[in-house]
Formats: C-alpha cells, structure tokens, sequence
C-alpha cells in the first residue's frame, strides 16, 4: 500500500508538470461530450502546433450552470445549440468577433450567415445542424406517421408504447407545434390548454428519457421514440424497422454553434480553430462522425454520400416548417416550469 | 471464542438468499461481458463474436483518454479512499470510545452531512466554494472532493464495528502495562479490520463511481473513468465501454482469485 | 452480557477521553471546510432572489420556500393555498427509498450473516465478491439490468420457457423498478456494515438461547438482531438516505415519469428551471428532514442505552 501511494504521488507531480509544460500554444474546448472526433484535433495540432485541451457537458443547461458557477476564464470556446447562444449573447457571457478577424467567414452558408440566434454571426460560426422530431417502429404501426398527434394522442397500438425526451424545451416546442400555437404564448386560455393536453397525454406515455433514446427504439421497449434525425438513422442501421416522421404540424430544428467565450485565454488560438472549422474538409470529417448536416459552403464533396441519401435528412414535400426553439421571457418561462412540473409530479 | 454447533450458527436458507443476491448482482454484468464481443455497434442486437472492441479500447482514437482516465480513477480512488478510511477511523474512536460529550450528535450529523445532499447540489456548491476560495479545477479538486463525500460511507460501518467490541480488551491490555497506543495498534485495530476493510471498500467503490461531482470539479482535461465512458454512454452506448467494463471486472476477479488462494495457503501453514 | 452487546457497549467507552478533540480533529476539518462550506453557501442560496437562467441575485428572498409550501395557480396570481406538488414529490421519495432500504434489508441481512460464518480465510473473498461488480459504472450496470428486465428480455423469456409464466411480467417503467433500481444502487452498503458487526457477534450466545430452548428464529430476532444492532442501522443509513437523493438508477428503470427529490432538485440546476435558490431550499428541506430523522433516531438508540445499562 506504501509504495502503490508513494508512486501515484509521483504521477501526480507528474501531471502537475506536464500541465504547466503545455501553457503555450494551448486551446481549451468546452464540448458535448462524443460530438468530435479526435482525428480532427490531431489534424488541427498537427497544422497548427496548438494543444487542444477538451473538456465535456451532457446539456446545453448544464454547461451554463458551470460557466455561471466559475467557469469563466478558464474556457476559449464552447458549442452551445441555437437557443443557448441567444441565451449566453443575454448574459454577457460571449466575446465578440470583429471583422476579418475570422478568414474564412464567407464560408459560412448564406442561410446561416445571419441567424435569429446571433445576428451576423457576431460571435458564433455553425457547427452542425439537424432535427428533432420522433420515430416509429413499423413493425408496430403502419398507418400515417407524419403527425404529432402519434406523440400526443396515439391510436390505440402505440399508446403505453411511447418515449419522450427528458427535455423541456423540446416537448414543449413539439407541444406547440401540435396545438398550432406559437411557443412562449403569453395567452391564458392557449396555456391552460397546453397543460391540459399534456397531462392527457402522458397517460399514453410510458417513459421520459433522453440518454438511451435509441437504444429503447433498437430493443423495441418504445414503439416511438421522440429522437433526433441522427439517432433515428443510428437506430435503423442497427436494425430497427424505425421510420423518422416529418409532421405536416412542423418539427423542432436546432443547430450548434461554436461560440468564443468572453475571457478566453487563448483568444488567437480559439480563432484560428474557428478558421479550422470553417474549412469545408475539416467540418465535412465532424459531420461523417456525428451524422447531421454542416453549415458550411463547398462541404458537399467531402462527405460520405451514403449521408446525404439517408431518409431521416430528406423532408417529404408535406413536412411541416423546422422551428427552433424560442428563447421565453421569464415570467412566460415561469408558467413553462410549472407546466413541466405539474406534468411530471 | 468457543466452538459453536455449527446447527445453531446457520440458518436454513440464507444460503439460498446469499446466492440470489450474487444472481442478482453479477447478471447484468453477464450481459455486459457478452456484449463487449458482439461484432456490431449495438448493444441490443447480437451480430457473431468479436474482439474489435477490446482492440478499439487500446489502438483507436480515445485509448490514450480512456488510459489517463482509468489511471486518474484509480489513483483518486485509492487515495481518497485511504484518506477517509484513516480520517473515519479516528473519528469512530473518539465517537465510540470518547464517552458522552456535547459535541457528539453534532459530529454525527457533520460526518453525515456528505450523505444528505443530492449531489448535483454538493457539485454546484462545490463548484462555486472551490472558485471562491482560489482552487483552480483538476486533479486535486477531484481528490478532496472525493475524500469529503467518502468520509461517511467509511464511517458508518466502521463504528458499527467499533461498538461491537467492549472496551475490556484494551482495558486489560493496559491493565498489564500496555500504553494506551498500542493497546490501540495491537488490540483494537486487529478486532476492527473486517470494519475497517468494509470502510474502504465503501469508499473505494463510491469514489470510483462516482460522475456528478466529478464532472463538476474536475477542470478541463482531466478525466476518470465515469466522465469518459458517460461521453461514449450519451451517445449511445458503444459496445468498447462494455469492453473497458469487462477488463474491469477480470482484473478485480484475478485480484481475489489471488487473495483466495494467498488465504487458503495461509491457513493451511 | 447479552445487554452490554445490545447496548453496544459503547456508551460508558471512554478510553480516548481526552484525546478525541484530536481524533475528531481531521474529520471537522476536512468535513468543516469541504462540505459544510458548500452547504453553508447553498443555506444563504436559498434565502436570496433567483436570476433567470441560473444563478443567484443578493437580495434576501423567501421566494423559494414560498413556492416549495404555496400553490398560487399556472400563472402565479391566484390567492396561496397549500402546495402538495412538493410535498407528494417528496413523500414519493421517501416511500420509494423506505421500501429499497427494507428490501436492502431482506436480502442484504442474510446475505451478511452467511458470509459472516464462513471460514475466517474466505470472508475477505466473499465481501470483495459483493462489491466487484460496483467497479463497472453504474449506468451501464443500469442499462444492463433494464435490458435483463424488459418485456422480452432475458429474465421473462427464461420464466416463460420453464413454464413458471404465460405471458411477461412488466417490470420495467414500474414502481417497483425504481425501488429495484435503489435497491441493486445501494445493497452493498447494507451488506458491508452488517458483515462487519455480525462478525464480531458471540455465537455462544445463540448456543446459550439454545440450551434455553429458544427456537432458530426467536434467537435470531431477540438476540442476534439486538447485538448487531449499530450494524444494520448503520446499513440503513447507508442505502435510505442516498437513495432519497438518488435518480439516475430509478429513473432509468422507473421511466422518469415521476420526479423524485433528486430529479426535481437537478433540474432547478441542469434543467431549463435554472432556478438555483428552489433547488437550494429544495435541498435544505430534504437536509433538515433527514437530520431531525438521524437525531431523533440517535436520541431514541442513547435512551434504549441507558435503560439497558
């Protein structure tokens, strides 16, 4: 026992060293967690000289939990989803990047030039984007799928039968959508209706769970599952019999972005690794490994062709609008918090 | 102490229940094993034998992640797990053989405290303390946090232990001279170590576990072993964490089989 | 002799007298500053204003605890009356952990006394048997049982096959799934504890009750329980409080569709709530429930001490 504690001080020594050695040319990354493949970093490395140092969130939620409670200054740049930056442009907690600091910035595509999230790109630049809507296991079920109402009030064969994610803002978004009101209503008579039809509807709802979404549709505990495009397609190589639906109502749309962090202590670097991202062959590698689309012109060529013909990424013609979701003013985001209660109390 | 019929000692189906509790803890691993050979990406639909995912875990692009990770994990884990062990050990003496004193219940519920608080509250609390008192996040975040929440689970079974032994033994130790230090090293600690043993093991196992805090104090690129493979798990959990699993559980059953045979050797000396 | 065991014999222990300032001295520091700083902080959190998206605003505040005890309707203007969302939040969770902890009990107590009468050389093995597969995460330990429990999982699929069962049990998304889901998180911390004490426990005792013409059981409960006492209760410490905190494991197995403290706590931190001094407050309660709980049992065990001294 003696020794096994003298020679893991040492290693602690060790890496205390190790870390200090490593303060020039350096980048700290804040992540989701499995969203980026090593082999882009080693290639950034490699060009660049500069050390990545990676650290990872499970939610957008809890990645500004931990930049509130201090994390500030210690991180160059984070990936939050399009909501989230409009959230932390509101709290002060984004950098912002002047004109032709970034070189490659006309390479974002138009239609993500100048997002609603963050006007004129001022501090962010894409990263990937996608869809969240739900699938169905045909096995199960073979009638119309294109609609919510299968996530909210299903036939009879799927009811007991279905998954929803653990998420706020996307039930609720998908909510919305099926009801045909707009999110963050402020009118009286819509939410008491939305929280009326939800409770309704979670009688028919066997679970509440986003860390083994596909995994649940793979096994066939769900017959539907509320997922995201690249999970569903995951799902259906895996062997489900999972189509992904499109409602004619509309489906949530979301895309993260790279944002630079205010105090980012290695601000030179954190732009030359957006300039990285923005070249379409390295962002194409992220989108091989994560399976959504990029925002970035020219990355056709790039991908893996299988990608593009995947029916998860091709809307039918009668799919709905994608609609990201709504950043709520407090007090309407208040009614949303006790609507979220009173349906999982 | 005097041999007991062994008819009075055992009761009819423990044995039984012994054994559904070892059922009932080894069967999911048993899946997990299985698993970790399957040939393709999922967890749920077996595709014919393998071992791509143990050569993943060594050659492919997070082996050096997954390295450092298991080797942070065990390092804190023994460390924080001593540490507590030695800082409840003395705790329990003073608990149990320090007679009544005002202080007690209040020790109690401090020793306890670690236990009560979800720890999604001791990480942000934790989280926030450590910034204001001028803790940079990394390694050493994660061993004190860690030697604080382990602290009870040490405790607890410790002292149950202690309060089990009347203080006779170390009284007559000293009645023919012994000072009380090795009545305490030569007495009492030899009738602890099942307790104390028990401690450690507790502490060991939550501090190896443990993901919430960690993720929370442990600063950029500082991993263990649960924030690497909850990345892999988020997203779908891929059959090489089962595989990295499953070495675990080899390496930790080789570690007994051998304490086995040491013990059985021992005896029969 | 049989009362001093029961007592624990530790009440009048007072060897170290004089030193326990200094035996104490490491867990009040280590305690003192790492956790009841942190705590300390969350108490004074939940006493101020919160800030929109995380986060706390210092100006004093009830609003917090108001909200834990006061419905005021969805849109917060209705006249206060009593708030049982929280309260049944709560209630749910102590029920749910009461019954893994007796479940811990029944099977973990048994298991701790056959282990405890096995050769002196193989017990080690045997502990270490118990806690092994707690080095695998978990989350994929978790996984895995759901995937043994499920409709046609492994477990109905054997039932069915030997004829015990026509159709599947539903386990998964259960009540009951929570509480397996606790019970399979914490057994080792109800075994482990009740190892150490029955250990030590004096079978001559069980052979004296005998010659008395005790029968098996009624020497178990009135003279084995009573001597191992400080070790179940310590066991059942160890797996009921964490477990009223706990929801990874429950609402994996359990379905989430129900929040239990701990879910309800995590989201006002990680969740869209982002409501820091409600999951403070939220937290505090739980606190002082467990402590009065704690005390009043230690108050209840020094008072059984006394009497049997």
């Amino acid at each position: 026992m003696n020794n096994l504690l003298k020679s893991s001080a040492a290693a602690l020594a060790l890496s205390v060293a190790s870390n200090a050695a490593a303060a020039e040319g350096k980048l700290v990354l804040y992540h989701w967690f499995e969203y980026m493949p090593q082999e882009v970093l080693d290639t950034f490395t490699a060009e660049t000289g500069i050390e990545v140092t990676m650290d990872t969130y499970d939610s957008n939620e809890s990645m500004l939990a931990t930049l509130k409670a201090g994390g500030m200054g210690t991180y160059d740049l984070a990936v939050p989803g399009d909501y989230m930056v409009s959230i932390m442009a509101g709290e002060g907690l984004l950098d912002t990047i002047a004109d032709g600091e970034l070189a490659n910035k006309g390479n974002i595509a138009p239609e993500w030039s100048d997002p609603s999230f963050d006007p004129g790109r001022a501090s962010s630049i894409p990263y990937q984007w996608g869809s969240t809507s739900f699938a169905v296991n045909r096995d199960a079920y073979s009638g119309d799928i294109q609609t919510t109402g299968i996530l909210f009030e299903p036939p009879a064969e799927l009811s007991g039968k279905i998954n929803m994610l653990d998420s706020q803002g996307e039930v609720m978004a998908m909510a919305s959508l099926h009801m045909g009101i707009p999110q963050c209503s402020t009118d009286r008579e819509q939410l008491k209706a939305l929280n009326a039809m939800l409770q309704e509807a979670k009688q028919h709802w066997a679970s509440f769970n986003s860390d083994t979404a596909k995994e649940v549709l793979v096994s066939g505990d769900a017959a539907v599952g509320q997922i995201y495009d690249g999970f569903a397609a995951k799902a259906r190589e895996e062997g489900a019999n999972v189509e992904y639906a499109y409602p004619t109502q509309g489906y949530v749309a979301w895309m993260d972005n790279v944002v630079l962090l205010k105090d980012a202590p290695n601000r030179d670097n954190a732009l030359k690794f957006m300039d990285f991202l923005l070249e379409p062959e390295n962002i194409a590698a992220v989108t091989n490994y994560a399976q959504y689309n990029a925002g970035v012109t020219g990355v056709a060529e790039y991908l893996d062709p299988a990608l593009a013909a995947q029916p998860e990424k091709n809307p039918h013609a009668n799919a709905g609008d994608g609609v990201f979701i709504k950043v709520c003013d407090q007090e309407t985001q208040a009614v949303y918090d006790q609507i979220w209660t009173n349906l999982k109390k | 102490m005097a041999h007991v019929n062994e008819n009075i000692k055992t009761y009819k189906g423990f044995r039984t229940i012994t054994l559904f509790c070892l059922v009932v803890l080894y069967a999911p691993l048993v899946i997990v094993t299985i698993y970790s050979f399957n040939a393709s990406q999922s967890i749920t639909n077996w595709e014919g034998l393998s071992l791509r995912w143990y050569a993943d875990v060594f050659t492919g692009p997070e082996s050096a992640k997954f390295k450092t990770a298991a080797f942070n994990s065990f390092t804190i884990a023994i460390m924080a797990a001593t540490a507590s062990t030695m800082i409840a050990t003395l705790a329990a003496t003073a608990m149990v053989r320090g007679g009544q004193f005002r202080l007690r219940t209040v020790s109690f519920g401090l020793i306890s405290l670690p236990l009560m608080v979800p720890e999604i509250v001791t990480a942000v609390a934790t989280l926030i303390f450590f910034n204001a008192i001028g803790f940079t996040r990394g390694y050493l975040t994660i061993l004190v946090a860690h030697i604080a929440f382990c602290i009870p689970f040490a405790y607890l079974p410790i002292s149950a232990r202690m309060q089990g032994i009347e203080d006779s033994f170390e009284q007559a130790a000293m009645d023919l001279y012994a000072t009380r230090r090795q009545a305490f090293t030569r007495i009492l600690m030899p009738l602890m170590a099942p307790g104390i043993i028990s401690g450690f093991l507790l502490a060991f196992i939550v501090s190896l576990d443990d993901f919430i805090i960690t993720n929370f104090v442990k600063g950029a690129g500082v991993e263990t072993l649960p924030t690497a493979i909850f990345g892999s798990v988020k997203q779908g959990i891929k059959p090489n964490i089962m595989a990295i699993s499953t070495m675990l559980l080899s390496v930790s059953i080789v570690m007994v089989t051998i304490s086995y045979f040491v013990s059985k050797s021992d005896s029969t000396k | 002799m049989a009362a001093g065991a029961a007592s624990g014999g530790s009440a009048r222990a007072d060897t170290y007298k004089d030193a326990r300032g200094w035996l104490l001295l490491p867990s009040w520091a280590v305690l003192g500053i790492f956790v009841l700083g942190p705590v300390g902080m969350m108490l004074i959190y939940s006493f101020l204003t919160k800030e929109f998206r995380g986060g706390v605003i210092w100006e004093p505040s009830l609003a917090a605890y108001d909200q834990f005890f006061f419905d005021r309707g969805l849109f917060g203007d209705e006249p206060p009356t009593i708030e049982w969302t929280y309260i049944t939040i709560f209630w749910r969770s102590i029920w749910q952990a009461g019954a893994a902890t007796l479940l811990s009990l029944l099977i973990g107590f048994p298991t701790a006394y056959f282990i405890a009468t096995r050769p002196e050389n193989v017990r080690p093995v045997w502990v270490f048997l118990i806690t092994i597969p707690y080095w695998v995460n978990l989350l994929i330990r978790t996984v895995s049982m759901k995937f043994l429990l499920r409709d046609q999982g492994p477990l109905n699929d054997f039932l069915i096959s030997t004829g015990l069962i026509d159709s599947p049990i539903h386990i998964v998304n259960t009540n009951f799934a929570v509480q397996l889901g606790l019970f399979y998180s914490y057994l080792p911390f109800m075994v482990l504890p009740v190892y150490a004490a029955v250990e030590r426990y004096n079978f001559s005792l069980s052979e004296a009750a005998a010659d008395l013409y005790a029968s098996k059981w009624t020497t178990l409960r009135r003279i084995v329980l009573p001597a191992v006492k400080p070790g179940v209760v310590a066991g059942c410490i160890l797996v009921f409080v964490p477990s009223m905190g706990s929801f990874l494991a429950p609402d994996l197995l359990g379905g989430a569709k129900n929040f239990m403290i701990g879910s309800l706590i995590e989201e006002q931190f990680k969740g869209n709530a982002g409501n820091w001094p409600f999951g403070a407050a939220a937290s505090m309660i739980l606190l002082t429930m467990v402590l009065i709980i704690l005390m009043f049992s230690a108050r209840q065990q020094a008072k059984a001490d006394k009497a049997g001294g």
